[in-house]
């Protein structure tokens, strides 16, 4: 089934990328064909985005060679490889931010004489888009947008381009999953229009759902390629990790213990208007789960972001182990015994030049056993650091390497390793697995989950309704930034939830927990 | 309107043209993302090279054209170490106004006292004439009459063409541009050198124009109100003229103030437009909003394609 070599719209022999103590790539064979979905499919730092980027030009292969339509190519920069006809949608969107979407657009189109054309760009732009059905808002600025939303200009202003190869990086990792479903409509017509996708991921039932063939990779090597109909999840899943299983441990029940996390009556300011939240309350016990379920933009990043000490409130408070928090204050709320797992990991998360055993005892510094005074003792910094890294199977190059290198599974490790052996009394975790592979979504489970005999109070917000079903005691549901109901996963229905998540109140009348 | 109040706006006019070239110059490098303060000292070379020419060839345009050849040159010695070397832009910045201080300090002792023929006045037909806004704007010399034009250029630069949507991404999110195959370095080098080109011509302006003479660190902080005054202009050129004017208009009240001989302290007189500057800042920034109000969001970060 490999196309013949008349038919190869992409071919990448031998492709070897080094950086700094991992080889990405290494000796990797990759062709893709026009009218084929193909799926990149392998696990947090398998090197798939590299792989794509050196197909975009964006960098050089240390070996190797590409070719796009049988002729051989060297990019000295993405701007080659955009005139030769492809299109990359990067796992962190490629937009300006305080750039109008027309704008965003036409910074895609080739450059024609020196004016600026915006409006011929905007009907370029309204055609594409009434084309494929994919509504967006011309004039917006782009840091106005929800991401899904950006995503669509992300595609359209290559498909305005007319890109005849376009490579899609993660693209449902920030999408729900109606979005994704349309999504994966029009990546078919795409393909049906003859066009070549490329489309990396890790989620296995979407290389099932939507493509044509699929090519594995696993430590910067592949593993296979291969039609996707003659395969199966669990052959995949192998190819992919490696080993056989992947089971959840069991959750014992555990007796909950006294309100660790006291939310009472929280109003809060959003970035882009008032009242994000609306008179949120919520407790959540020691030695228990509690997640919080919507759809995204509903007020739970902001929600993450008060019981942080990282947002104001306008009215409420907030208690933690027993001390009410008073303003924007993250080191009071640390102090008070909470731990944070953020949504930006590179962000917020860590600091990204640090090496990585100076962020694992990044809260932690100031104990004595970190030094005396102004000292710090580096030997027992690096000890604890070895350690963590150990215990949470962080894969790094070294403890001194910086944390912005590493992959989005192995920085989430160190963030809840760092977080967790800090021994908080509560801990708030915003989209823990988002973007993660199986393996690394497993050991934050399994993280999550041990919180629960140690006596921590765990506040789950996630997209994943699975995920938030799966692991949580109780669960709330927010929209427009109330708490909808609050209900035990094994009294409601996945519906149920779902028609909360919409706003209809109705659905569960009666039941609270 | 008193004849002396027309003067003094005027005047006004006249003291805000260097500053306001060299502001137009430094929105367009840090619109692409290079902060160079190296501003003053680009300037003082600018003052220098445009006089020195002047004085020789007895072509003040000659001396325009070696002014702004000299502020390119030094910005280009930034261009390369914070563009090509990516070294930190500060320092680099910081050593060229140091460093053109020092060079023309230098190689303008012999130049102290003589006498040049600059740009002088002139009316323009009919514009000139108009009741206060003629002698305003238009009884001035040939750099005050560029410098409106070079402000609609900039404005139509920056916001109307090609090349401003590409350096506006590029000093926003560089990779971004990058990947839609814009040269992020080649668009910083050109933005920078507008820059020194700009700087040079205010300079000149000070040493051809409005004054006629050499003297040495005669930018006296020019310079670094460019640098704030890009800050209050929010990073945009029309609002650049009016930063320039009010630090002009300031200016020339002291100026007539120490003629008309009020008994306030000369020095005191001289701090104003410094001063002034300084509050005009603090207030048209306050707030977090405002701050970050146009504020290129790669602002004095370089830029690679790691392990590219
Ligand atoms: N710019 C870089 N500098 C240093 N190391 C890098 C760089 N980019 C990637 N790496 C390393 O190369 C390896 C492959 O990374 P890559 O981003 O290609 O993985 P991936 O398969 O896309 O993973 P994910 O699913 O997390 O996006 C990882 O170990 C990563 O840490
Ligand atoms: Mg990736």
């Amino acid at each position: 089934m490999i196309p013949p070599a008349s038919l190869r719209s992409v071919e990448m022999r031998g492709i070897t990328k080094r950086f700094p103590g991992v080889t990405a790539n290494d000796g990797v064979d990759f062709t893709a064909a026009p009218g084929e979905i193909h799926a990149l499919l392998g696990e947090n730092g398998a090197g798939k985005s590299t792989l794509m980027k050196i197909l975009y030009g964006f960098y050089a292969p240390d070996a190797g060679e590409i070719r796009v339509h049988g002729t051989h190519k060297v990019w000295r920069s993405p701007g080659d490889a955009l005139r030769a006809g492809l299109g990359m949608v990067f796992q962190q969107f490629m937009l300006v931010p305080s750039l109008s979407v027309v704008q965003n657009v036409l910074l895609a189109l080739p450059p024609r004489g020196w004016r600026l054309d915006e409006r011929a760009a905007a009907s370029r732009l309204a055609a594409e888009a009434a084309r494929y059905g994919m509504a967006v808002h011309p004039r917006a600025q782009v840091w106005q947008l929800g991401v899904g939303e950006q995503q669509r200009v992300e595609i359209l202003k290559l498909l305005a381009r007319g890109a005849g190869i376009l490579i899609l990086d993660e693209p449902t990792a920030v999408l729900t999953p109606q979005e994704a479903h349309s999504l994966f409509a029009t990546l078919r017509r795409l393909a049906d229009e003859g066009r070549t996708v490329i489309v990396i991921t890790h989620k296995l039932s979407e290389v099932m759902a939507v493509s044509d063939r699929v090519t594995v990779l696993r430590a910067g090597r592949v593993v296979g390629t291969i039609p996707t109909a003659r395969t199966s999840l669990w052959d995949l899943a192998r190819m992919m990790v490696g080993r056989e299983s992947f089971d959840l441990q069991d959750r014992a029940p555990v007796p909950p213990g006294p309100v660790v996390l006291e939310i009472r009556h929280l109003w809060a300011d959003g970035d882009r208007g008032r009242d994000a939240l609306r008179d949120v309350s919520l407790d959540v016990r020691a030695g228990e789960i509690v997640g919080v379920a919507g759809v995204a933009g509903n007020g739970q990043r902001e929600l993450a972001e008060v019981v942080a000490g990282l947002r104001r409130p306008t009215r409420g408070r907030i208690c933690i182990a027993g001390s009410t928090l008073a303003g924007a204050d993250p080191r009071a709320a640390i102090r008070a015994g909470l731990g944070h797992v953020p949504e930006d990991r590179l962000g917020t998360g860590v600091a990204p030049h640090l090496s990585v055993a100076d962020n694992l005892v990044l809260k932690r510094y100031r104990e004595a056993a970190f030094g005396r005074g102004p000292r710090l003792d580096r030997a027992a910094v690096n000890e604890a650091a070895r350690g963590l890294i150990e215990a949470y199977g962080i894969q790094t190059p070294s403890p001194d390497a910086p944390a912005g290198a590493l992959s989005g599974g192995n920085l989430q490790r160190l963030i809840l390793a760092r977080e967790i052996s800090a021994h908080p009394q509560a801990l708030v975790a915003f989209h823990p697995t988002r973007g993660l592979d199986i393996a690394a979504t497993e050991a934050v489970h399994r993280a999550l989950l041990d919180q629960r005999p140690r006596g921590t109070g765990v506040l789950l917000i996630s997209e994943d309704l699975d995920e938030v079903l799966q692991l949580s005691d109780r669960v709330a549901v927010l929209c427009g930034g109330r708490v909808m109901a609050v209900a035990r996963p094994g009294d409601v229905t996945v519906e149920q939830i779902g028609l909360l998540m919409g706003g209809a109140r109705e659905a569960l009348s009666g039941t609270t927990a | 309107m008193s004849p002396a109040a027309v003067a003094v706006l005027a005047a006004a006019v006249r003291a805000g043209t260097p500053v306001l070239f060299a502001t137009l110059g430094e929105i367009f490098a840090e619109r692409s993302g290079v902060l160079n303060l190296g501003v003053e000292g680009m300037m003082l070379v600018g003052a220098l090279a445009g006089f020195v020419t002047t004085v020789r060839t007895g072509h003040p345009w000659l001396g325009l054209l070696a002014a702004a050849a000299a502020g390119a040159a030094l910005s280009l010695v930034h261009a390369v170490l914070s563009i090509s070397l990516r070294a930190n832009q500060i320092a680099s910045g910081l050593a060229l106004t140091i460093f053109g201080t020092g060079l023309s300090a230098s190689l303008g002792r012999s130049y102290i006292g003589v006498p040049a023929a600059g740009f002088q006045p002139f009316p323009l037909p009919g514009l000139g004439d108009i009741p206060i806004l003629g002698p305003m704007l238009f009884r001035q010399d040939a750099l005050v009459y560029l410098s409106y034009a070079l402000v609609a250029a900039a404005w139509y630069a920056l916001y109307r063409t090609r090349w401003g949507l590409e350096l506006r991404a590029v000093g926003e999110r560089p990779e971004a541009a990058d990947a839609m195959g814009v040269d992020v370095a080649r668009v910083r080098y050109g933005c920078v050198a507008i820059g020194g080109v700009l700087a040079g011509v205010g300079g000149a302006y000070l040493s051809t124009a409005y004054t006629s003479m050499w003297i040495e660190n005669m930018t006296a902080g020019r310079g670094w109100i460019a640098v704030a005054l890009v800050i209050f202009a929010t990073w945009d050129p029309l609002r650049a003229v009016l930063g320039a004017y009010l630090f002009g208009g300031v200016n020339a009240l002291q100026l007539y103030l120490q003629a008309s001989g009020t008994g306030l302290p000369v020095y005191l007189l001289l701090m104003a437009p410094y001063v002034f500057t300084m509050v005009v800042l603090v207030i048209a920034t306050r707030g977090t909003v405002r701050r970050r109000l146009g504020t290129p969001a790669a602002l004095s970060l370089s830029y690679s394609r790691d392990g590219g």
